[in-house]
């Protein structure tokens, strides 16, 4: 046992570091440590200087234009990405179709997909959550029809997160709706600009636009769109879902959030004197710290294990992982609220593109705030993790 | 980065895991308790016989050259176990002073004794006003020719009845609460003055109220500089807050199967309790509670090798206090999700809650280490 990090990997965590501060624009930056939302040019302008170093998909295979680095590396690349912080990789094409499709994709698909992902030439969104079908996936409704050449899909998905922007998406469909829920479903990708697409903005309590409802309304997609064999899209999420294990506790989000919480409450004042004078704020302060060191060395426990033990199937700890990586990002924006006091009020518009900017930063604080509410209820709720516990883990 | 354990560290865990099972189940444990002194001479001589006492000593004085990873997985299986015997107090903390300042002669008095099994020790630190603040500390050490004169009383010295030797600390100069001035002795418990009132303790184990009336020692009962010991003290004690760490992720593990095994036999409204929701959410919470738990164990023992001193105390304190949080959720809803019989003193669940509740309240609680960690400036 042993927890130090070897010369080469702190020699890593510095090249890493290094790149971001000679890269990352700076705009880019300060907009993510005051929780704005980026552009979609800034978004896709960062992502294209990270693939042009190589690093656009670290974790695919080498083939595909991965970089053979060890689950350490991963961590150390993830955690400094989040900390810098710098815009995350944009994970439906990356972390999900990508993995997809390299895996159980034709060679004629790989050809065609991979190297728009990596470069994100395609914005990618997600297909799978429904009106009707929230955390239980699996009764989806939406259609694919056979006609020909063609697949005629019909129905509605929803959460579908910045749909807005995206060329392509991936899309969980019935296929026959005879089979019992999880064995008539097929993992089919289309173009945005399909004719009978529509998107219609979902305005969330922060008043931002992040999700959206996607309506199809007699799409035609090419046969060959399906990805690996009919019918057996579930297993394919399930393995994309699978996929994405230590990423999902943000340890380096909240750190970076963290930092920024000592820095404000050395500033703004309570009973005349800094709030971190405060002991009873500054014991609060310190108990969210400590649960995210417990949380970051519980996230080192998986990574050592992936790197000893190969990937395999999903891991339950990421459940854990899950779980506390989102109360404590939660955690990290009430504190942030409990600095800001009476000036969490002030209300202004905000937009995905940067027209917020002469806004004061305090403005920011409340509608993050409530944005993060959502780390608790996405990717699969909290519930259904405790779940996923008490059934892979407890055997309950 | 590895947080496999190594073949040798392996086997150990093996080894007492073996040891345990064999002499250590709730009813043998039960008849352990009533043996003079409240615990088991037998399970002791079979722990010395397999090296368990001499794990940390270095092999030129007779032990087996363990570090800190070592320790944890014993301690991890005392707590798993739910052991009455005073591994803590004698070769932890005791063997601790003697590892870390102990002179050759002191330790060729005391380590034979510690490692065949033969003699154990006290540390008799805790005092009326003391709280948790170790540099807090009344009884006085005053010189007398070339040895001391100790007066004083001390408080709820694990295993202070039965310990051949007391680790005393003690004023030797300055005010109550002065960080320098503060000398660690060892005292024979058997010394004219020493006078002690045993009792068990809440969780099973033995502990004694200790009276110092003009003990007299010699020269050579300090260990380390007797008006400058407190950096000593903290470092056995960070030590023992990590042990401590280890023993309670030993009981939290065993607290949630046994609470797991319980919900799926226990029936009513003619299924399995641990078919409802609310309970499998609970017993979920429980995992993740455990898990962060082990994390920050892992985390106190790597700790405990760090060279900067505040670095190390910090990182030990946010430990404790994750345990703290952890155990006290674990025990309670181990209780909870028992029900009636989880209150019963028959149950062995109610024991492992006990133990855990006390844990939190030894060297420092929850609050006491969140305030430490706190007014050093955090974590991040």
């Amino acid at each position: 046992m042993d927890l130090a990090f070897t010369k080469e990997e702190q020699a890593f965590r510095e090249e890493v570091r290094q790149f971001f501060r000679d890269n990352v624009p700076p705009d880019t930056r300060r907009k993510l440590v005051e929780g704005r939302h980026l552009s979609k040019d800034e978004m896709v302008t960062w992502w294209r200087i990270l693939n042009k170093k190589g690093w656009g998909v670290s974790h695919w295979p080498k083939q595909y234009g991965g970089t053979g680095w060890t689950s350490v590396q991963h961590y150390i690349f993830n955690e400094e990405l989040q900390s810098y912080p710098a815009p995350q990789p944009l994970a439906f094409g990356v972390s999900m179709v990508g993995p997809v499709i390299y895996t159980f994709g034709n060679e004629e698909q790989k050809k065609q997909y991979l190297p728009r992902i990596a470069n994100v030439d395609d914005w990618w969104c997600q297909g799978f959550s429904e009106p009707g079908s929230g955390s239980d996936l699996a009764s989806l409704k939406t259609k694919a029809e056979r006609k020909g050449d063609k697949w005629i899909i019909n129905g509605q998905k929803t959460w579908t997160t910045l749909a807005q922007h995206a060329d392509m998406i991936f899309c969980l469909c019935r296929t026959d709706p005879s089979a019992k829920k999880q064995m008539g479903i097929s993992f089919i990708v289309f173009s945005m600009k399909s004719k009978g697409v529509t998107v219609r903005p979902i305005q969330t309590i922060d008043g931002g636009h992040e999700v959206n409802e996607v309506f199809f309304d007699d799409v035609e997609v090419p046969i060959e769109n399906l990805i690996g064999e009919e019918n057996k899209g579930w297993d394919y999420a399930k393995f994309l879902l699978g996929n994405e294990r230590t990423g999902i506790a943000r340890v380096g989000v909240s750190k970076e959030r963290l930092r920024r919480i000592r820095d404000l409450a050395g500033k703004v004042e309570s009973g005349g004197k800094p709030i971190i004078q405060d002991a009873a704020f500054r014991e609060k302060l310190a108990a969210c710290e400590i649960e995210l060191k417990a949380l970051e060395l519980t996230q080192l426990r998986v990574v050592a294990d992936e790197g000893k033990h190969g990937k395999g199937k999903p891991n339950p700890a990421s459940s854990v992982l899950k779980i506390k990586g989102s109360e404590i990002q939660q955690t990290t924006t009430e504190l942030l609220m409990e600095v800001i006091g009476p000036f969490a009020a002030p209300y202004d518009v905000h937009g995905d593109d940067g027209s917020n900017e002469a806004m004061d930063w305090t403005a920011q604080i409340a509608p993050s705030y409530f944005n993060n509410r959502k780390v608790s209820i996405y990717g699969g709720s909290n519930e259904i993790q405790r779940n996923i516990i008490a059934k892979a883990v407890l055997g309950l | 980065m590895d947080f496999d354990l190594s073949e040798e560290q392996r086997l150990l865990k093996e080894s007492i895991d073996g040891l345990l099972t064999d002499s250590y189940d709730f009813e043998q444990r039960k008849k352990y308790m009533k043996e003079k002194g409240g615990w088991s001479k037998a399970v002791w001589g079979k722990l010395a016989e397999q090296g368990l006492l001499g794990l940390p000593f270095a092999e030129a004085d007779g032990g087996f050259g363990g570090g800190g990873v070592e320790t944890m997985i014993v301690m991890e299986a005392l707590g798993k176990a739910l052991v009455l015997e005073p591994y803590l107090a004698t070769v932890v903390i005791g063997g601790g002073f003697l590892r870390h300042a102990g002179s050759d002669a002191q330790k060729a008095a005391h380590l034979p004794g510690i490692i065949d099994g033969s003699k154990t020790l006290a540390f008799a630190q805790l005092e009326k006003n003391s709280r948790y603040d170790l540099f807090d500390v009344t009884t006085t050490a005053k010189k007398k020719g070339d040895g001391w004169v100790i007066d004083g009383e001390k408080f709820v010295v694990l295993n202070g009845e039965n310990a051949e030797t007391l680790v005393v600390t003690t004023r030797t100069k300055g005010d109550r609460r002065d960080k320098t001035g503060i000398g660690v002795f060892l005292v024979p418990a058997n010394a004219k003055g020493v006078s002690k009132k045993g009792y068990p303790t809440q969780d099973g184990l033995h502990a004694a109220d200790i009276t110092f009336t003009g003990v007299e020692v010699g020269s050579d009962a300090a260990i380390g500089n007797p008006e400058d010991g407190l950096a000593l003290i903290e470092r056995v004690v960070d030590e023992a807050r990590v042990a401590l760490c280890a023993e309670a992720v030993g009981l939290m593990d065993e607290s949630l199967k046994t609470t797991v095994e319980y919900i799926k036999t226990r029936k009513q409204f003619g299924v399995a309790i641990g078919s409802f929701q609310s309970l499998q959410h609970r017993a979920s919470d429980m995992f993740v509670a455990a898990e962060q738990a082990r994390s920050m164990s892992m985390f106190a023992t790597m700790a405990n090798d760090f060279e900067d001193a505040k670095e190390r105390s910090n990182a030990i304190a946010a430990a404790k206090v994750q345990i703290g949080k952890s155990l006290k959720f674990v025990g309670q809803q181990a209780i909870q999700l028992h029900g009636g019989i989880g209150m019963t003193m028959e149950a062995k669940i109610g024991h492992y809650f006990k133990r855990l509740t006390m844990i939190e309240n030894t060297f420092g609680d929850t609050e006491y280490h969140q305030r430490r960690v706190a007014d050093a400036g955090g974590l991040v």
